[in-house]
């Protein structure tokens, strides 16, 4: 098959971008998107052209580094899906086809179609984990877990943290993505003692990076590849409004030792 | 080259508490004076980096990706073993190691093995406590699942994402030590040299690939965990940035490579669809619990699967192997499906599959059981290749999947230059041949968690590294190679592309030096590499500059280090003259077509030191001592 591709080019964060059209020739449907901008990137390496920048990593849908938008969806129209499990099978000949980076100020373009993610990161630094050291651990059965409430944990640890829920919300909220971690150590008691921090916690870090709140529209749900529920954006809500009743945490006391 | 392994001494099941004991502790106060430098962000290094920052170091962390938490690790589906027994099916440490010594087919440490299967319960503990989700019975307790090579159910998992689960757990503990300030986190920073200041390691040099920038790292030991070299086969289930650079960079300074023609293939991939392809995709091992695999007798049968009878079907595996079925190890499950092909009775367009059928377990068991144990790897399956295989059976085909040789490293984890540590499968250790199912998690958080905390503190304590900086000769100097190098790759201006030289390495290597090789082949190979890395450096087109995001100059870097990397390999498979796992030597197998080992020549550690580039490598074996088991043809019948 062959395509038309509008592909947003921006030289580097400075830089304006713009779309620039490019030709896709003898496209196989068994090919994935990536491959598909592969085939497109090994001719404009032999004509002396830059190559088309994207992330991309694993190809197997889980590391969450491909982030293209495609004809206006984060990761494409196919559901439950990410860029590089998008097949082209799910396009037909002679399609114009845009593709963008993902679009919020928290998410700066590097180059071309890559942006910088790190934003994410900083979330996760201010309270996404357990504070707990390697060994000294009790043995993983002392502490029975419900069947139905490790579920509940697995589901929203799916997470690929790929920030796709960002790029489609008009907020460019990250409640989602924020959510989904609040909400797998909610469901775990390994996560109780740090509760109320790390909600608070989280979400000030949030707000500190310029992801906006959530309106209830439910697009970053329906683009999530690992069909995040907003559920997880309720219970974010509960334990915050939760822990603004609770008395703010002490000042950590300076040891002695 | 006189080279100990630094086994402790005593009872093989005593040997780890002992060393413990006997190991030289740094004092607290004194831990924050240290750097340490960790390259790689996945299970091995993000749980080092996190451990050593616990326990008071500082450390600095990099990845080539853009976040630590996209690390290779992440796409490990299956599980991760431990010795736990909670399903009183009789298992315990000794049998963990047992199966994995057998499955390693003896070509690996004993007393490293038994260690791994020690600690193995500690991960498991230590991960629960991060929040790790891992999937429970009804009562609260953990659940189980078996694996190929095991008959007890010692795997435990998170649905078909374990691998990204426990990633993440260790990613978070990571991003605690960052908050805190004891971890300096470098992403898309790609190490490109390895800097030796008295012979010992000191530093790293590094290109940012953002900007282009050069920059050199100055550390008191320097920790290697930076994955397998799959990649080299151009096709294989790595992520597409997974590369041998870092590894050979520091085999190019003098540390010894180990092993490297241990390549594991995993035999239930989806086949490949097309020249275009640019990796093939694992289905998880777990599925060959509830599937069984198949191919038609007749040879050239191109019916649909389901117009074949059950009597002109051939359940091979069950059929050669009774006990273990479909649940062999890799290695044999991986050559009985390419033998099956190679007789013509492969399934799907190129002949190069075969079938991975759950008709019966459907019927059994129902679609909805079948969905909540394998359902995200069914709608993995349903999108790569448009078919539904709750309908049709699924095709899968072995592929490279997980490199077993690499850097050599003895009892503390240490290379043979000092300060330079090797973690997770960056290093040769624990595996041997081709392991098991669910050991590689095992292996890289054993390492990161529970070892390298324990033995660096032994090297820094011992050793007592004087202050370097990088402004030092010896990192000027590394630098300026680094920069001639990436000058020299922006001068060439061919007419291949970079791609079209890996795709053909990767051709030679697959062909040659994959699943079976043979005298011939391998010494074609040996041929065919140097005239193909010489058209490299004349032929070749590397766009851009280097001040700038130059994928195209990353990627040409690396398939630069595999044309030199592969000769590596085929030396060492020449080498061996024996078959073990799935490193299959033509020349050596019994009259029913099995691996024949041979232990009276290849009980050892094949150690590569480097001499040049196209020049042959020096060999220096590592005899393996076993003084608890005694080697035993492995069966699986």
């Amino acid at each position: 098959m062959n395509l038309t591709l509008r592909v947003w080019r921006q030289k580097s964060p400075r830089e304006a971008g713009r779309l620039v059209t490019y030709q896709a020739r003898d496209i196989i449907p068994d090919m994935s998107f990536l491959e598909m901008l592969d085939v497109v990137n090994e001719g404009l390496i032999l004509k002396g052209e830059d190559p088309i920048a994207f992330d991309h990593d694993c190809r197997e849908g889980i590391c969450g580094m491909c982030s293209l938008v495609i004809n206006g969806v984060p990761h494409g129209h196919q559901s439950g899906t990410t860029v590089c499990q998008l097949h082209m099978r799910h396009f037909h000949d002679g399609q114009t086809i845009t593709i963008e980076p993902w679009r919020a100020r928290p998410f700066p373009v590097l180059k071309d179609l890559i942006i910088d993610r790190s934003a994410f990161d900083r979330i996760i630094q201010a309270g996404g984990f357990t504070s707990v050291n390697a060994g000294g651990a009790p043995d993983a059965n002392a502490i029975p877990i419900p069947k139905e409430e490790a579920e509940l944990a697995m589901d929203a640890a799916a997470c690929i943290g790929c920030g796709a829920c960002v790029a489609a919300c008009k907020n460019a909220s990250a409640m989602l993505f924020v959510g989904a971690k609040v909400s797998q150590f909610l469901h775990l008691p390994q996560g109780h003692p740090e509760r109320e921090a790390r909600v608070r916690n989280m979400v000030a870090a949030m707000d500190r990076e310029g992801f906006g709140n959530c309106t209830n529209t439910y697009e970053c749900e329906a683009v999530c590849p690992k069909n995040i529920s907003v559920r997880v954006i309720a219970e974010l809500n509960r334990e915050l409004r939760r822990a603004a009743f609770r008395p703010p945490p002490a000042k950590r006391a300076v040891g002695a030792g | 080259m006189e080279l100990a392994s630094q086994v402790p001494s005593g009872p093989l099941t005593q040997k780890w508490d002992k060393h413990i004991a006997e190991l030289k502790l740094v004092n607290p106060a004194n831990k924050r004076k240290f750097r340490i430098i960790v390259v790689g962000s996945g299970l091995a290094g993000a749980s080092a980096a996190a451990s050593l920052a616990e326990l008071g170091y500082n450390v600095d962390c990099l990845c080539y990706q853009d976040s630590p938490r996209r690390a290779h690790s992440i796409a490990a589906q299956g599980g991760i073993n431990a010795a736990k027994n909670y399903q009183n099916d009789g298992d315990s440490v000794f049998r963990l190691f047992m199966d994995t010594l057998k499955g390693g087919d003896f070509r690996a440490r004993e007393a490293n093995v038994y260690r791994l299967a020690q600690v193995s319960n500690n991960i498991i503990d230590q991960c629960v406590a991060q929040g790790v989700p891992f999937a429970r019975e009804y009562g609260g307790q953990l659940a189980n699942r078996s694996f190929g090579g095991a008959l007890v159910s010692r795997t435990f998992y998170a649905r078909g994402q374990t691998g990204q689960q426990l990633l993440l757990g260790a990613y978070s503990s990571l991003s605690r030590q960052i908050a805190l300030g004891k971890v300096r986190m470098f992403t898309r920073t790609e190490m490109l040299d390895l800097v030796l200041v008295d012979g010992v390691a000191r530093g790293i040099v590094t290109r940012n690939l953002v900007t282009g920038e050069i920059v050199s790292f100055a550390g008191d030991a320097v920790v290697l965990a930076t994955g397998g070299y799959g990649n080299l086969y151009f096709l294989s289930t790595m992520a597409a940035g997974a590369n041998v650079s870092a590894v050979y960079r520091a085999y190019k300074r003098g540390a010894l490579f180990a092993n490297p023609c241990f390549v594991q293939i995993h035999p239930t991939c989806i086949p490949v669809s097309g020249e275009h392809q640019s990796k093939l995709t694992l289905m998880s091992e777990s599925l060959r619990n509830d599937g069984r695999i198949w191919v038609p007798k007749k040879a050239g049968d191109k019916r649909a699967s389901a117009q074949i009878p059950e009597d002109e079907r051939d359940y091979y595996l069950e059929r050669k192997y009774p006990t273990y079925g479909n649940l062999a190890p890799r290695d044999i499950s991986s050559r009985a499906a390419k033998e099956v092909c190679d007789e013509g009775r492969g399934v799907g367009e190129f002949g190069r599959g075969v079938y991975l059928d759950f008709a019966e377990s459907i019927g059994r068991l129902g679609a909805a059981t079948i969905a909540e144990r394998y359902g995200n790897l069914f709608e993995m399956y349903e999108k790569i290749t448009g078919e539904d295989p709750y309908k049709v059976p699924m095709r899968i085909y072995p592929a490279v999947h997980y490199t077993m040789g690499g850097l050599w490293v003895d009892y503390n984890l240490m290379s043979n230059i000092p300060g330079l540590h090797v973690i997770g499968e960056a290093n040769f250790s624990d595996h041997g041949a081709n392991r098991l199912g669910a050991s590689a998690l095992m292996q890289g958080l054993a390492d990161g968690y529970f070892i390298i905390p324990y033995t660096i503190g032994h090297y820094l304590a011992g050793a007592k590294p004087a202050k370097v900086t990088t402004d030092r000769p010896e990192f000027k100097a590394a630098e300026a190679e680094v920069r001639e190098r990436l000058k020299r790759l922006l001068s060439l201006r061919g007419k291949r592309t970079v791609t079209s030289f890996h795709r053909e390495l990767g051709h030679i290597m697959w062909e040659y030096c994959g699943m079976g090789r043979n005298d011939a082949g391998l010494k074609q190979a040996l041929e065919k590499i140097p005239p193909l890395r010489e058209e490299f450096w004349r032929n070749a087109i590397v766009p851009g500059v280097n001040e700038d995001l130059n994928t195209a100059l990353e990627k040409a870097g690396r398939v630069a280090d595999y044309l030199e990397f592969a000769e590596l390999l085929c030396h060492d498979a020449l080498t061996r003259t024996e078959s073990c796992g799935s490193h299959f030597r033509e020349e050596s197998q019994t009259p029913e077509g099995e691996a024949q080992r041979d232990d009276e020549h290849f009980s050892h550690v094949s150690r590569w030191e480097f001499t040049g580039v196209g020049q042959r490598p020096n060999l220096h074996p590592e005899p393996l001592v076993f003084e608890t088991v005694q080697p035993a043809v492995r069966s699986y019948k």
